[in-house]
């Protein structure tokens, strides 16, 4: 826990996210507003050199899109991204620099191989791409893929509809790898697998991560593996981070009555604790038009009058251990809320 | 903290090779007997564009006042003579090579320029994507026939226009293919991770989108190869394609239509060609088809 406070000198994070914001405009008649999918609604993160930072949340809360965002595959509507201390784009930091810095690991492991090439070709391409002579490339692919755990006389010339989906999740880590990066983002990238693959396919990364010092934005819907992973946990809904943590702190006593909520969603290792109530019922409101005040309001167990009218900002005692809700807001006008910032109570 | 490799050599290890995707069709298609005997066919009929003119027993220029409209089997006839006396065997032979020039050509041309602007529109997407797309659309709403006749007609007669209006033609439909095929494979993974590595766009066509899209582009240039050979037939015997004394199975199916009440078989000795060089292609193309489809 806290492998980011411990590392001297790393006090400033690898990666900050600042207000990054997507919306995707739909389409309307000529003259009506057109309205926007608001799939990312500002939001600030850090990651810190070293950590496995996990990223949960329901599907459509805009996981994949911060993903995406972060990758630069799409552009962001506004926001800004600080790799190492400069901002991304500028000189010092122009995006195909940053890009060899931050690879993805993609949740459909056939998808996101082309089925043309053959393994060797495609873990290759990056390197060569970034100049690295063909002989050069190739020979690194082999490294890679012996590295995770495909033996390169075998398998490096076959195509990926000749392998198994957790041979063909190696290959594509290998890829990512290939570019020599510091970030990895895994976007589901083990949801697909079968248990029992996902977790030599979860050890996998997390040999590699200790080899390489890798750092990791590891996206799941699986709670269980996240908090298997990851050092902190980021929690998102509906476009907006809620709460984030350590890992550990965030599970045992989570803060924001989503984060509660999922939690207590989690399927208990033990049949004796296993709860047939359902903690959250309902579906995430409309992208398009969200709530007023608190995006979580409408499903929140505690709402309060003043939660449809004011929207909490993410606080907390320091930015990757923070929380965005009104009952953690002193003075916020929610009754379980403190009233100063002194920490009465009402 | 870069990767670094520890790797002993830097020349890549030896590696057990599959069957790629093109060999794997090439060995389907081998297996098909329709493929293989159309593929005859195909094969024969260029070896006489080819070699036609050593081949023709003799002279298809060479006219005979008192040999016309010879029946099939006639001595020195094999396959009888025109109205004008010529050999209709050497006629035919020698022919293949402009039938198939005037039947090929303009699929291919439309085969690069359909499938470059297809490409673009697909990959580029946005307005160019609409540009492209909506000029397309009008060119589209033509019947083919219509359209060849009238481009023809208002370019004047002759084999460079009759190739230009049939390239014209049959652009448009290898466009909306291209481009469909392309949208598609553009939004799969592998392109955003090849986007995600910092390739150029260009790199990333030439070599993730490109060998993706190639397959099912070329399977329906090649549907189109018999249209074009009757059309381009069609023009030909219309007068706006090629000009007499050349041989040329339209236009030797144009010139003999008078004979067809005293020598009907000989008058359809062209159109018999066309027919089994468009059954040919149409065939193969089938197959190319089947073949290539390939479930991963």
């Amino acid at each position: 826990m806290d492998a980011y406070l411990s590392r001297p000198g790393s006090a400033a994070p690898l990666l900050e996210i600042r207000g990054l914001v997507k919306h995707f405009p739909l389409t309307a008649p000529i003259g009506a507003k057109r309205p926007v999918v608001r799939a990312v609604d500002g939001i600030d993160f850090r990651v810190f050199a070293g950590e496995t930072l996990g990223v949960v949340g329901e599907s459509g809360c805009g996981k994949s899109t911060t993903a995406r965002l972060l990758m630069n595959l799409i552009s962001p509507t506004a926001g800004e991204i600080i790799f190492d201390g400069f901002q991304v784009g500028s000189s010092q930091m122009p995006m195909k620099t940053f890009r060899r810095q931050v690879q993805m690991v993609f949740q459909d492991s056939y998808a996101s191989l082309n089925p043309r090439l053959t393994i060797e070709d495609s873990v290759a391409f990056g390197p060569q791409v970034h100049g690295t002579p063909a002989r050069e490339a190739l020979a690194r692919a082999h490294d890679l893929l012996a590295r995770v755990g495909l033996e390169p006389g075998r398998f490096a010339g076959r195509y990926p509809h000749e392998l198994s989906g957790g041979q063909r999740q190696r290959v594509n880590i290998a890829r990512a790898l290939a570019l020599q990066p510091r970030v990895v983002i895994l976007d589901e990238a083990v949801s697909a697998l079968d248990k029992s693959v996902e977790a030599q396919v979860l050890n996998l990364l997390l040999d590699l991560k200790a080899e390489f010092g890798l750092t990791y934005i590891f996206i799941s819907h699986d709670l269980h593996v996240v908090r298997y992973v990851s050092d902190r946990v980021m929690v998102m809904y509906l476009g907006e981070v809620v709460e984030v943590g350590p890992a550990e702190q965030l599970f045992e006593s989570p803060r924001h009555p989503y984060t509660q909520a999922l939690t207590q969603s989690m399927p208990s290792m033990d049949p004796d604790h296993r709860t047939e109530h359902v903690p959250l019922a309902g579906d995430p409101p409309n992208p398009i038009d969200p709530p007023t005040g608190c995006r979580f309001h409408p499903r929140c167990p505690q709402a309060a009058p003043v939660c449809s009218q004011k929207a909490p900002s993410l606080a907390g005692p320091h930015p990757a251990d923070a929380v965005s809700c009104l009952m953690h807001a002193p003075g916020s006008g929610h009754p379980l809320a403190a009233v100063t910032a002194n920490g009465t109570r009402s | 903290m870069a990767i670094t490799m520890t790797s002993s050599t830097l020349s890549p290890t030896a590696v057990e090779r599959s069957q790629g995707y093109w060999t794997g069709a090439a060995r389907k298609l081998l297996r098909d007997p329709v493929a293989v005997g159309s593929g005859l066919i195909v094969l024969t009929l260029l070896i006489l564009a080819v070699f036609g003119p050593w081949l023709a027993p003799a002279d298809p220029y060479a006219s005979s006042m008192l040999g016309r409209l010879k029946p099939i089997g006639s001595p020195n006839y094999v396959l009888g003579s025109d109205e004008l006396g010529r050999d209709m065997l050497s006629r035919l032979i020698v022919g293949a090579r402009l039938s198939l020039f005037m039947g090929l050509t303009p699929v291919l041309l439309a085969f690069v320029i359909g499938m470059s602007l297809g490409l673009l529109a697909g990959y580029a997407g946005g307005w160019i994507n609409s540009a492209i797309m909506r000029t397309v659309d009008v060119l589209y709403a033509f019947p083919s026939v219509l359209l060849a006749i009238a481009l023809s007609g208002a370019l004047g007669a002759g084999i460079f226009n009759a190739l230009l209006s049939l390239t014209i033609v049959f652009t448009p439909p290898i466009v909306r293919v291209a481009e469909s095929v392309t949208t598609q494979v553009r939004g799969r993974d592998f392109v955003e991770a090849a986007r995600a590595s910092g390739a150029n766009a260009l790199t990333i066509v030439r070599v993730h989108v490109l060998g993706n899209v190639l397959g099912p582009i070329f399977v329906y240039a090649t549907s189109l190869i018999a249209v074009s050979m009757i059309l381009a037939s069609g023009l030909s015997f219309l007068g706006l394609g090629v000009r007499p004394p050349e041989p040329e199975w339209g236009l030797m199916l144009n010139t003999l239509r008078t004979a067809i009440y005293t020598q009907p078989w000989v008058a359809a000795l062209p159109g018999a060609m066309i027919f089994i060089t468009s059954i040919a292609f149409n065939l193969l193309s089938d197959s190319l088809r089947s073949a290539m489809d390939v479930k991963n």
